[in-house]
């Protein structure tokens, strides 16, 4: 089995709050920054509530999505009075945790979301990246109480527009369904649980342990279908029930998808894919009724720490 | 005449009830009724009915623009004797005005005037199922036509919620009409449009209709009697000095709406995972658990109790 040594991980960030209104992560960092979490053996822990403004106001965002704003384009771009308090902000983080690219980013970044989608727990991520798969490995084998799952955004970095993108290793931790506004104790649970091991698993590989090989199963972006609309752009229908609910259960051609206002059932007509985001609220204004995505196995090697 | 006469058989007798709002956005991000709502604006065949003038309306239009809640003030609370009256026009909050403009359109309240029936439609983040809010216990047209509701759906649930206690009630959009009728269905996240909600409370606006239908047609609803779940008190998240929570609402109390909440059993979690207890003295049924909300009007849930009330028979005039 390949065999592969790895720069260490020295430290982390853990976001919370990039939408101000996706509760967990908020608290989490809160919870985190009370109990003074900044260190896991070697590891440094730096927390970081993203999107402040957001989060007094209890909305996504203020004027943009801040999670769409970590292009390299946005990143570099100046500054005036009409800039977005968003743009302005991802460049804030960017000087804090990156700057994206460079040697003095941050090691492993994670940014925490909810969704009100029933994707139970899932690790979004750009590139295949081993840091990133061994931790998910890591987790998908210790977690039981909810099921965990691998989503890979073929994006290149410098395309990338999202938070994680700035650290030198970076995901998102996904989790759902829980509505806006509202903490469930259930899910705080299980990203805490998540977390734990993740730095767990950072402390074993600074300190030399090596980890096993393997093969992961990742849904791999493919496109999105938006909601029937009509010439005035209003939707015409709401998800079907089959498909409610049932993110990753895979959709054939000829299973239901939309149900109109006026009683009719529209069918998906295409390859057979995997349904994911279904209903996904912040995704109305985007046009998303859902995304489809392939499953793909990814292998990855055997790895650990490079001694400096 | 709102609230009934008796007659010798102690039938009370209400007048037929011809005008009938349906109001869907009081809360802008609480589709199941902006949706319904719009789609009968557009096309209100599903909600004629003979004799019966039927009025769909959005009532908050710039927040169902906005998909929020509301844009100054609830409008759901807004609609007191003093906003009723208040002067001042366009300085005055949005959802104040609308207040003044709908008392205008289906009231005044407690006049002569007002709109005999409103539905109020509303979605909730807590796992309440389908739920009608009943503002007073001694409306026997009101409590007749929730008898028939919940026949008419059995097996399939459908609650009571009785608020009518003196410090938590308060001035609903609905309230303007001489009989008003809360529909809760939840949970559905803000924002968000479920087909099962939806149906849900399509089907619950049918069954109302065909009762205030029948009921004008002369049809004797005979006494009855309704279990409700009155409204007792208000339980806030356990908050630090700043008002912040401290706690959330525990896993075994989470999606347990309407279920006995005793003495000694789990209500928060702390964050460090400990667990509080409810304290009370006797056995409740806790609902509108974790509603999205709910957190700025400092409400995890609201403890209720059950009663039996009791509703005279009623026939048109």
């Amino acid at each position: 089995m390949e065999r592969t040594s790895l720069p260490p991980i020295h430290n982390v960030a853990i976001c919370g709050g990039t939408h101000g209104n996706e509760l967990t992560g908020v608290y989490i960092v809160r919870e985190m920054q009370k109990q003074k979490m900044e260190k896991a053996g070697s590891v440094s822990i730096t927390t970081v509530e993203t999107n402040p403004r957001a989060v007094a106001a209890g909305r996504r965002y203020t004027e943009m999505d801040l999670n769409r704003c970590f292009t390299d384009v946005l990143l570099s771009s100046p500054t005036t009075e009409s800039t977005p308090y968003e743009v302005r902000r991802a460049q804030e983080l960017n000087a804090q945790l990156g700057p994206k690219g460079s040697a003095e980013a941050v090691d492993l970044l994670i940014d925490l979301h909810n969704t009100t989608s029933n994707m139970g727990l899932c690790f979004i991520f750009y590139s295949i990246d081993w840091i990133t798969l061994h931790i998910y490995k890591y987790i998908e084998n210790n977690l039981s109480s909810v099921p965990v799952r691998a989503i890979q955004l073929d994006i290149p970095s410098s395309e990338a527009y999202s938070l994680e993108s700035v650290g030198k290793h970076g995901f998102a931790i996904e989790v759902g369904p829980q509505p806006n506004g509202v903490l469930r104790a259930d899910i705080f649970n299980v990203v805490k649980e998540a977390l734990d091991l993740t730095l767990q698993w950072l402390q074993k590989f600074s300190s030399g342990h090596s980890f096993e090989g393997g093969t992961v199963e990742a849904y791999t972006f493919v496109k999105s279908v938006d909601y029937p609309r009509d010439s005035a752009g209003k939707a015409t229908a709401v998800i079907h029930q089959d498909l409610q609910d049932n993110d990753f259960k895979l959709l054939r051609s000829g299973d239901p998808v939309f149900q109109t206002f006026s009683g009719d059932i529209l069918k998906y007509e295409g390859e057979d894919l995997y349904p994911f985001f279904v209903n996904e609220c912040a995704y109305y204004e985007k046009k998303i009724a859902f995304h489809l995505a392939q499953r793909k196995t990814y292998s990855f090697p055997h790895i650990s720490v490079k001694n400096d | 005449m709102s609230n009934g006469s008796s007659n010798n058989n102690n039938t009370a007798r209400f007048d037929a009830a011809r005008r009938v709002a349906i109001f869907g956005g009081t809360h802008g991000n609480e589709m199941s009724g902006v949706t319904l709502v719009n789609l009968w604006m557009q096309n209100s065949a599903e909600i004629q009915r003979k004799g019966l003038e039927i009025k769909p309306f959005i009532t908050n239009p710039k927040a169902v623009e906005k998909c929020v809640r509301y844009v100054d003030t609830d409008l759901n609370r807004a609609f007191t004797p003093e906003n009723l009256s208040a002067t001042g026009g366009d300085e005055l909050p949005y959802e104040v005005q609308r207040a003044q403009e709908i008392n205008r359109m289906f009231g005044p309240k407690g006049s002569a005037e007002a709109y005999d029936v409103i539905f109020d439609l509303h979605n909730t983040t807590s796992n309440m199922g389908c739920t009608l809010i009943l503002e007073s216990s001694k409306d026997a047209f009101n409590l007749q036509m929730m008898n028939y509701i919940k026949k008419a759906l059995a097996p399939a649930s459908c609650l009571v919620l009785l608020n009518e206690h003196p410090l938590l009630k308060y001035s609903t959009s609905r309230s303007v009409a001489k009989h008003p009728v809360g529909m809760e269905v939840g949970p559905q996240p803000q924002g968000v449009l479920r087909s099962n909600i939806f149906e849900a409370m399509r089907v619950i606006l049918k069954h109302a209709l065909d009762f205030i239908s029948l009921f004008n047609e002369g049809m004797e609803f005979p006494p009855c009697t309704v279990e409700v779940f009155r409204v007792l008190e208000r339980m806030d998240y356990p908050r630090d000095a700043n008002g912040n929570i401290i706690a959330m609402v525990h896993p075994n109390l989470q999606d347990c709406d309407w279920e006995p909440l005793n003495p000694g059993d789990p209500m928060f979690q702390t964050f460090d995972g400990k667990s509080i207890h409810y304290q009370g003295s006797s056995t409740v049924y806790p609902t509108f658990i974790n509603e999205a909300a709910y957190y700025e009007k400092q409400q995890a849930f609201v403890t209720t109790r059950r009663e039996t009330l009791a509703a005279s028979a009623i026939r048109k005039a």
